[in-house]
C-alpha cells in the first residue's frame, strides 16, 4: 500500500515537473514548484523521514514560493521565447537519463536491510545515540552532534547565500522619503486595505511564532530543529510584512537587527565549537560542556540548534526584504 | 463500540473524499474564476472537516486528536481568508463575474 501510494506521488511529481518545463507563464511555474515540493514532502513522510518532510514543506513549499513570488513581482511574468536549437539540451538530458537509469540497476532493492546505507555507520549512530547523547530523535543527534561539522557548513552556506543576496540587492530604507507619492496604492503599503486577510493574519501570527518555537525546542524529541523552526518563524514575519507593508515590517525588525541575527546565529554555532576547544575537548565535542557528558551533549545541541534557527530566520527575512523593498523597473 | 467508531470514521472519510472529488471536478468544469473558486472551496470546508473528523475518530482521545483539531481550526480560519483574498484580488484586477457580464449583454441587446 505504501509503495503504491509512493508510486502515485512520484507519478504526480513527474507530471508536475513536465508542466513546470512546459509552461511559459512564470507565475504558474512558481505555483507548480510549490506543489512539487509539497508532493516531495509527502513522499519523504511516506519514507518515515519526518524531519526532511517538515523541512521540505516549510522551506520548499512555503518560503521559497513566497520568495519566488516576491522576485516575480520585480520582473515579467512571462518567459522570454527563445529560438535557439534545443537539440544539444535534448541529447544531454537523454544521455544523463540513460546513465542514471543504468546506475539504478546496481542499487539495492527498496527497503533492503542489507543495503550498504543500513550497514555502514547507521547502526553505530543508533547504538551510540542512546548512551552518549540520549535524545529520542536520532536525526537530531546525527545532525547536531555526530555530524556537527556538516551542519556548521550548512549554516555558513545559508549565511553566504544571505550575504550574496544582500550584496546584489541591498535594502535601502531611506529611499522611501525621497520617493514622491504618485500612484494611488503606495508601494510597500502591503494589504492594509484588505480587511479580512489583515484581521485573520494578525490573529495567526502569534500562533505561527509559537509553533516555530515548539518546532525549535522540540527537535530533540520529535521532527523539527533549527532549519524548520527558522523557516516557520521567518514565515510569521514575512506574513506581517505582507499585511502591514514593508516600512512597518522594517520598523519591527530593522535590517541592522536582521544582519545581526544572520551573523549572530553562525557565530553562536562556531562559538560553541571554540568553547569546547577551550574546555579541553575537540571542536564541537559537546561532552565537555557540563560535568555529565550526556547533559553536555544536550546543552550543545540546544545551543547550536538555536544558532541554526537564528541564522535561518535572519537570512530568510533579509532575502524577502531585499526583493520586496525594491520597486519594479 | 470500536466497530461503530470505525464505521462512522470510514463513512466520514468516504463522504469527505466525495466532497473533495466534487470540488476537483467543479474547479475544472465551472465556467469562470468565481464559480471555480466556489467549487474548490468545497474541498477546503466540507472535505477538510469531514476527513479530519474521520481521522480524529481513528485517533481516539489522544494528543493526536487535539493536534488534528488545531489543524482543522487553522484550516477553517485560513482557507476562507485565502478564498476571499483571491476573489477580491481578481475583482480588483478587473475580472468580472461571468453571470454579471452575461446579464449586461442581455440587457444591452
Amino acid at each position: 500500500m505504501t509503495e503504491l501510494f509512493g508510486v502515485f506521488l512520484l507519478t504526480f511529481m513527474v507530471i508536475t515537473a513536465v508542466a513546470i518545463v512546459h509552461t511559459r507563464h512564470l507565475l504558474v511555474a512558481v505555483i507548480l514548484t510549490g506543489i512539487f515540493s509539497l508532493l516531495m514532502a509527502a513522499n519523504f513522510f511516506l519514507l518515515d523521514a519526518a524531519d526532511v518532510a517538515l523541512t521540505e514543506a516549510a522551506i520548499g513549499a512555503g518560503i521559497s514560493t513566497v520568495l519566488f513570488l516576491a522576485a516575480l513581482a520585480l520582473c515579467n511574468e512571462h518567459e522570454r521565447a527563445y529560438t535557439s536549437s534545443r537539440l544539444l539540451a535534448l541529447s544531454v538530458v537523454t544521455v544523463v537519463t540513460l546513465i542514471v537509469i543504468y546506475a539504478t540497476f546496481d542499487k539495492p532493492r527498496f527497503g533492503d536491510p542489507q543495503a550498504p546505507v543500513h550497514q555502514h555507520v547507521a547502526p553505530w549512530y543508533f547504538d551510540t545515540t542512546r548512551e552518549a547523547i540520549d535524545v529520542p530523535n536520532v536525526v537530531t543527534a546525527v545532525l547536531a552532534s555526530f555530524r556537527g561539522y556538516d551542519t556548521l557548513g550548512e549554516v555558513f552556506v545559508v549565511l553566504t547565500a544571505g550575504i550574496g543576496v544582500l550584496f546584489l540587492f541591498g535594502v535601502r530604507p531611506t529611499r522611501k522619503s525621497e520617493m514622491p507619492n504618485t500612484t494611488a496604492p503606495e508601494p510597500g503599503q502591503g494589504l492594509r486595505h484588505y480587511l479580512i486577510p489583515r484581521v485573520v493574519g494578525r490573529l495567526l501570527i502569534p500562533f505561527i511564532l509559537l509553533f516555530g518555537l515548539y518546532v525549535q525546542f522540540h527537535g530533540d524529541y520529535g521532527p523539527g530543529g533549527g532549519f524548520q523552526a527558522g523557516a516557520i518563524i521567518a514565515a510569521a514575519f514575512i506574513l506581517n510584512a505582507l499585511l502591514e507593508g514593508e516600512s512597518q515590517a522594517l520598523q519591527v525588525m530593522p535590517q541592522k537587527l536582521l544582519t545581526g541575527l544572520m551573523a549572530g546565529g553562525a557565530l553562536l554555532y562556531g562559538g560553541v565549537g571554540v568553547v569546547t576547544l577551550f574546555m579541553g575537548g575537540n571542536f564541537l565535542d559537546y561532552s565537555v560542556l557540563a560535568a555529565d557528558p550526556v547533559s553536555g551533549q544536550h546543552w550543545g545541541i540546544l545551543l547550536i540548534e538555536a544558532g541554526v534557527g537564528i541564522t535561518v530566520t535572519g537570512v530568510l527575512i533579509s532575502i524577502y526584504h531585499a526583493f520586496a523593498s525594491r520597486e519594479k523597473h | 463500540m470500536a466497530l461503530l467508531l470505525d464505521i462512522a470514521s470510514w463513512a466520514l472519510l468516504s463522504i469527505g473524499g466525495i466532497f473533495v472529488f466534487i470540488g476537483g471536478v467543479g474547479a475544472l468544469r465551472m465556467p469562470d474564476l468565481y464559480t471555480r473558486m466556489h467549487a474548490a472551496s468545497l474541498t477546503d470546508t466540507m472535505g477538510a472537516i469531514l476527513i479530519i473528523v474521520g481521522v480524529m475518530l481513528q485517533a481516539g482521545a489522544s494528543l493526536a486528536a487535539i493536534k488534528l483539531a488545531a489543524i482543522l481550526l487553522f484550516l477553517l480560519l485560513t482557507s476562507p481568508t485565502a478564498s476571499n483574498a483571491l476573489a477580491s484580488a481578481a475583482l480588483l484586477a478587473g475580472l468580472r463575474p461571468g453571470a454579471a457580464v452575461q446579464d449586461e449583454e442581455e440587457r444591452g441587446e
